[in-house]
């Protein structure tokens, strides 16, 4: 009997470490509300303006404009960036595009999404995507694997006639992540995030003063430490289970304790 | 088993919340500066053309008013505005006389409202349209002080004032002064005028706006405004050499340069061991450019090995082109190893359109930062840990062989014991 409660218990953390699993799968939370969702774009990397995930940015600017935004992303998360374009009433074929880049300004691939995508003649809006990469918390000097700091968004029109420059539109960008958890935890991390002018706003921290920064997503504001992944829950469970069917095993082989063919009184 | 339920209940949700507790950063806003004061002049033109009525059934010129006093009422305070005007006096037909009409209606400073706006209802529809010269001055209206520098210029009709070129004139005052940028906005312009607009915010980082409405006029400008007053990082000038030996050392921070065309920028950073240097390129064509374009970065030794390198490619219409790259340095068993001094190659393969001046150089930013490397790596794997199903089977499976060993080898051993 003892047994089969010990292997229930065990059952049970089994379930339990699928648990937060499927936890992961679902969106992270927002970092904040819409209450004062910015509604202006910066023109380049320089003047990128800062939102959050999960905040729904907007923007008016013109046919042609290179309209940027920057947004924090951390190790584990897969940011997917949407933008939508309301373009004006009367214009041409226009074909848009979403471009994202990373801390180190490196143009970063998407995996899937409708990056690029041309408006019909006369169409209201047109709907981009970028789904990145997964944020990895370390990666080689060689390699351009999302890392965790700034990312740049960039959106403008790349194909368009020459009658349509300079109509007014407006822009909506929004950045959610999915939390990919331990299946992208790899060993290591950076010293600083990727976050450009962070040399600088460090020292800048110590004397107290301070200026105008190239990306404020500092170094101590809640970026993941990294040391955290679900895999030490797997293997912790792992370990668990491997003791117990141990002595499952041990119990079977080694019988009562005492070999049959020796008499109880010996 | 309610109790269990409920202890499972609470496990479960403790694991949850460790697993799914990745904490977002929190922007921080960035903080008030103590920068010089961000100066803006309003260039307007107020050449006879403006007293077309095709703005909302006014004349363009009423537009404009509008739109400056709205915007003269909704300016930041810590903005300093100035105003000038072209083609607003000289009444005559001789051009040289004609394009040499600009005058600061005005000044740059602190800003009087309602001197300003006295100022602006003065204002008839006049002469020529010296864009060329009247940027010349304004952009010297503008010189002095650390902040921001923007000139908005409005206008509804292209230059009269040939040869000279405002496109190019743009181009120039851009490559002397540093964070100067024209946005150009169009009165219900023709093609030609629409051209050159855009060229001249093409040339400096700026924008073009294309203008048929009041409203759009007095909303752009008022957001061009606003946009001065943020709070922006002013890079630092430098000029980078034709080889590693002879280039500038850089430490943290933001840089610019000008590159021609099909020319090599070297700079220095010294990096400690331990360290971790970081730097980001961006070059921007400021002028017609063929379609097909690349930047290239890299991080040499002093001897000339490689060490990394960032490349990046694009075709089509763009900004600029940017790519970066990370190097960190080994930790040093010996405490008085010193600084590695890292040269950074940068190359753009930018190519003038035909008939394009390729003078001055591309427009180049530099972002270096030197920060602690990157803690140790030995495994794919976060701390050697693994995950999944595959990984409990196997640790199952391989616990009850051993247990089963284990209890089989204890059984014998008794048994051994027992016989002797």
């Amino acid at each position: 009997m003892r047994i089969t409660r010990v292997m229930g218990a065990a059952l049970l953390a089994l379930g339990l470490a699928a648990g937060p699993a499927a936890a992961d799968s679902s969106p992270s939370p927002s970092a904040s509300a819409d209450g004062d969702a910015p509604t202006r774009a910066g023109t380049s990397f320089r003047t990128a303006t800062e939102i959050d995930q999960g905040q729904q940015a907007t923007a008016s600017g013109s046919t042609g404009d290179y309209l940027y935004w920057s947004f924090p992303a951390d190790t584990g998360q897969r940011p997917t960036v949407r933008a939508t374009v309301k373009l004006p009433d009367a214009h041409g074929f226009e074909t848009w595009q979403l471009d994202v880049y990373d801390g180190l300004r490196r143009r970063q691939s998407c995996q899937y999404g409708a990056q690029t995508r041309t408006a019909a003649q006369g169409a209201g809006s047109v709907e981009l995507a970028c789904v990145l990469r997964t944020v990895r918390g370390w990666a080689e000097p060689w390699a351009n694997d999302p890392l965790p700091g700034t990312y740049y968004v960039r959106l403008t029109v790349v194909d368009l006639g020459a009658a349509d420059l300079g109509k007014p539109v407006g822009a909506e960008v929004r950045v959610d992540s999915k939390g990919i958890g331990g299946a992208a935890a790899v060993d290591g991390s950076l010293g600083k995030p990727l976050v450009p002018g962070i040399a600088v706003t460090s020292e800048e921290d110590k004397d107290g003063a301070k200026g105008a920064v190239l990306s404020s997503f500092g170094s101590d504001d809640g970026w993941s430490s990294g040391w955290w992944s679900d895999r030490w829950v797997w293997t912790g469970i792992g370990a668990v289970l491997a003791a117990l069917a141990g002595i499952g095993g041990y119990v079977l082989t080694r019988g009562s304790g005492r070999p049959s063919r020796v008499p109880p009184n010996v | 088993m309610i109790r269990r339920q409920r202890l499972a209940a609470g496990v479960c949700a403790l694991l949850a919340a460790l697993t799914a507790g990745i904490a977002f950063p929190a922007g921080a806003v960035a903080d008030e500066t103590d920068q010089a004061a961000p100066k803006v002049e309003l260039v307007l033109d107020v050449s006879g053309s403006m007293r077309t009525r095709d703005i909302d059934g006014g004349t363009r010129m009423a537009a404009a008013k509008q739109a400056f006093n709205e915007v003269l009422d909704a300016t930041p305070e810590e903005v300093q505005l100035g105003i000038r005007t072209l083609g607003a006096n000289y009444r005559g037909d001789d051009r040289k006389e004609g394009c040499k009409d600009t005058e600061q209606l005005y000044p740059v400073g602190p800003l009087n409202r309602t001197d300003a706006k006295t100022a602006v209802a003065t204002l008839a529809p006049t002469g020529w349209t010296p864009i060329g010269p009247a940027l010349l001055k304004a952009a010297d209206d503008l010189n002095g002080g650390d902040g921001t520098r923007r000139i908005v210029l409005i206008s509804d009709g292209e230059d009269t004032c040939q040869p000279l070129d405002p496109c190019e004139v743009a181009r120039e005052i851009a490559a002397k002064g540093i964070g100067l940028t024209i946005d150009t906005l169009g009165l219900v312009p023709d093609a030609k005028t629409r051209d050159q607009l855009s060229c001249i915010a093409d040339a400096t980082g700026g924008t073009y706006t294309d203008v048929r409405h009041k409203e759009e006029l007095s909303d752009r400008v008022g957001e061009l405004v606003d946009r001065a007053a943020e709070p922006v990082v002013t890079p630092v000038a430098t000029e980078g050499a034709d080889r590693c030996e002879k280039a500038p050392t850089l430490k943290s921070g933001l840089y610019t340069d000008r590159a021609g065309f099909g020319q090599q920028r070297w700079y220095k950073v010294d990096v400690e061991p331990g360290q971790e240097l970081r730097a980001s390129v961006s070059v921007a064509d400021d002028r017609a450019v063929q379609p097909n374009y690349g930047v290239l970065l890299r991080a040499v030794t002093a001897h000339g090995r490689e060490i990394v390198r960032g490349e990046a490619a694009g075709t089509g219409r763009t900004d600029v082109v940017s790519t970066g790259l990370r190097y960190p340095r080994p930790e040093s068993d010996d405490d008085a190893a010193p600084a590695e001094t890292v040269c950074l190659q940068v190359t753009s393969s930018f190519s003038a359109a035909s008939g394009v001046k390729t003078t001055p150089g591309l427009p180049l930013e530099l972002t270096v930062d030197v920060v602690d490397g990157p803690s140790g790596h030995h495994d794919v794997a976060a701390f050697g840990l693994g995950r999944g199903w595959w990984l409990l089977g196997t640790l199952v499976l391989i616990g009850f062989l051993a247990g089963l060993l284990w209890g089989w080898l204890s059984r014998w051993r008794v048994a051994v014991w027992r016989t002797n």
